[in-house]
């Protein structure tokens, strides 16, 4: 083991010491479901709103859309504007009533007022599907990053360190709950930020702080000149394309606030006021951080490598924030290149692994407090009981994800997410929206809507040419299937744009075709209690 | 609010009813749609727009400003400008004009719960 990769070595231990550490103390204080789930609603709107960015800044963010727009130019910016502008969403209109409406998991906004089982059943699903979308993501991450450290292309170390990711997740998860989680997305969060902060200040420092100069040397660099910094480089060549840009454009705005990771977050405050706050300060980090993409993406795009056959373009652009680091640093070879490339390397991995961990969590709540609790044992669980069923869940959880992840290596992350995103801005989205804001909206309506957004998803993705039948510039094979195999029919990548609308058909159509009214007089309550707070669930005593 | 069995559903307690039919709420829905839903669809049109325009509008989009600079990375940055002053306008409304009187409607809840000795 040489200096850099001992280093390297050294930061990412540190890393795992560092969370490790915070989820025994944690765990000291979790017992009984307020704590395990929602970390007792102690946690304040500054500390939530850290905690909401380091969920939401996964690797996506971080590793995925600087490569885009390294690779891409401009159009990678799409993603940085599409998840910024989706967070209005989530504040204006989910944020604070969710806070008010439910206790641990999306699903119970709409068990207020609906038939408990159905509603939970569907709900559940969901979660678990957008969480697995979400998870496959942040673990092609940090296979790309083993790659990258270790210099070689092996398959069995890569799947090994998936595995070891799997397996620590599933270790802050069980152990520290969701007060063990939030903290490992509060120290995340700081360590995402300045690491961002280090390198952009140094991109920005070899153009002598001067913007315009270092978009001039990224469409010098990538010798696409200046259509690098107009839209239309990858999303502008046909109709097609166009039509999936505006896709890729709606399931990045709508999705957020359909994300159920982030919503279980608003659980953690004691009021609806927090929640507010929480999201305040999280649009002011995030957006903060997407200003700085622009820098790393361009500045990849100046500094490094990106054309064919480079590590830039074989790992999808996951890897240009990694290698940018070390190109400022000094290059590869020299010292300063290799503590930039291992600390920033640190810190990919430490977004990994904070964010894989809240989803876990997110997904093993639903499985436990809505299937196990709440249909399948009809409410007579014991707390005890519910969170034992929690901590299994998350070991069957992690294990699916691991499984599904050493396929997906070659995907680009935000590419990933943003499907993630699709998914939960057709199956999730529109029954939140109509159970806060519609009166006559019911049971079944609730059922359709997720079932119907979340199926006709699914069914376009797999149609679609990244699971089939997508060819590369040069004729090689693009898509997750091989070449010989080609079944898509669906001609866009992103499915938003016909799978969101009819997320809200199928809940519009439910809902009519149903003659269920315990719901709309249930409205009433859920409104009260939404708008005013009166009854919503309190802060658990110390 | 909680069952005996520790299910999330709704209490049936009378006094939501009443609090939902008085005036006092009429006026807090009032006031917190009025600023939600048009704002929501505002934010939602200039996004689109700009999503529409990085595909149709390449002339104005590519036009240079200053440098490297051109219209396109503006707009683009128009939209982070846009996000927090909405955001900004939406917290300071909320706290201005909706969290008195969700206080209020909120202390009338709590003064018949307690006034019962147990919780709904």
């Amino acid at each position: 083991m040489n200096g850099t990769e001992l280093l390297t070595a050294v930061l990412f231990v540190g890393v795992v010491l560092i969370t490790v550490a915070i989820t025994f103390w944690a765990s000291r204080q979790t017992s009984g479901t307020a704590n395990f789930y929602a970390g007792g609603r102690q946690f304040s709107g500054f500390q939530n709103g850290m905690a909401v960015s380091g969920d939401y800044m996964s690797a996506a963010s971080f590793l995925g859309i600087s490569g885009l727009i390294a690779l891409n130019g401009y159009d990678g910016f799409l993603y940085s504007i599409g998840f910024l502008v989706a967070w209005l969403v989530a504040l204006l209109l989910v944020a604070e009533l969710l806070r008010n409406s439910g206790r641990y998991t999306m699903a119970d906004q709409l068990a207020y007022r609906m038939k408990q089982r159905p509603v939970r059943t569907a709900a559940a699903t969901s979660t678990v599907v957008v969480s697995i979308f979400y998870l496959l993501a942040q673990m092609v991450g940090a296979g790309a990053l083993v790659t990258l450290l270790l210099g070689v292309e092996s398959e069995l170390m890569k799947a090994l360190v998936i595995v070891g990711v799997g397996l620590l997740m599933i270790f802050y998860v069980t152990v520290g709950g969701m007060k063990g989680t939030t903290w490992v997305q509060i120290v995340k969060a700081v360590l995402l930020m300045a690491g961002t902060v280090l390198i952009t200040f140094l991109v920005l420092a070899k153009f002598d702080f001067n913007f315009s100069e270092l978009l001039g040397a990224a469409s010098d660099n990538t010798g696409k000149g200046e259509a690098f910094l107009q839209p239309g480089l990858k999303y502008g060549i046909d109709m097609t394309s166009k039509l999936d840009f505006i896709s890729l454009g709606i399931a990045l705005v709508l999705g957020t606030a359909g994300l159920p990771h982030i919503l279980i977050r608003f659980y953690t405050v004691p009021t609806a006021k927090a929640a507010r706050t929480s999201v305040m300060w999280a649009i002011g980090l995030i957006g903060t951080f997407y200003l700085m993409t622009l820098a790393l993406g361009f500045g990849a795009a100046a500094l490094l490598d990106t054309g064919p056959g480079s590590k830039v373009a074989e790992s999808g652009g996951n890897l240009a924030s990694p290698l940018l680091a070390e190109a400022v640093g000094g290059g590869a070879g020299t010292t300063g290149g290799a503590v930039l490339l291992a600390l920033i390397s640190a810190v990919a991995f430490a977004t990994i692994l904070a964010v894989v961990a809240g989803l876990t969590l997110t997904s093993a709540s639903s499985v436990a407090h809505d299937l196990y609790a709440n249909v399948w044992k009809k409410g007579t669980a014991t707390e005890t009981q519910e969170v034992h069923v929690a901590r299994i869940s998350a070991f069957v959880i992690g294990g699916v994800a691991i499984a599904l992840a050493i396929p997906a290596q070659k995907l680009n992350i935000a590419f990933l997410v943003a499907l993630a995103f699709a998914v939960a801005a057709s199956a999730n989205l529109p029954s939140i929206i109509y159970n806060l804001f519609w009166r006559r909206f019911n049971t079944q309506g609730a059922t359709w809507a997720i079932y119907g957004g979340l199926i006709s998803c699914l069914v376009l993705v797999i149609s679609s040419p990244v699971v089939s039948g997508k060819l590369n510039a040069d004729g090689t094979n693009a898509a997750l299937l091989p070449k010989s195999v080609d079944f898509s029919w669906f001609p866009l990548d992103n499915p938003g744009i016909v799978s969101i609308p009819l997320g809200f058909f199928f809940g519009w159509l439910g809902t009519v075709l149903s003659k269920e009214t315990d719901s709309e007089a249930a409205y009433d309550e859920l409104e009260v209690r939404a708008l005013t707070g009166a009854g919503a669930e309190a802060a658990v005593k110390e | 609010m909680t069952d005996a069995h520790g299910v999330h559903r709704r209490s049936q307690h009378p006094i939501y009813q009443e609090l939902h039919d008085s005036a006092e709420f009429a006026d807090l829905r009032r006031r917190y749609r009025s600023f939600v839903i048009p704002w929501t669809v505002a934010f939602l049109a200039w996004y689109l727009l700009y999503v529409i325009m990085s595909n149709w509008a390449n002339d104005f989009m590519n036009t240079k400003l200053v440098g490297h600079i051109n219209v396109a990375l503006v707009f683009g940055l128009l939209q982070f400008a846009s996000t927090f002053l909405i955001a900004w306008l939406y917290a300071r409304h909320m706290n201005r004009n909706v969290d008195p009187v969700a206080r209020q409607l909120e202390a009338r809840y709590d003064a018949v719960i307690e006034g019962e000795g147990r919780p709904a």
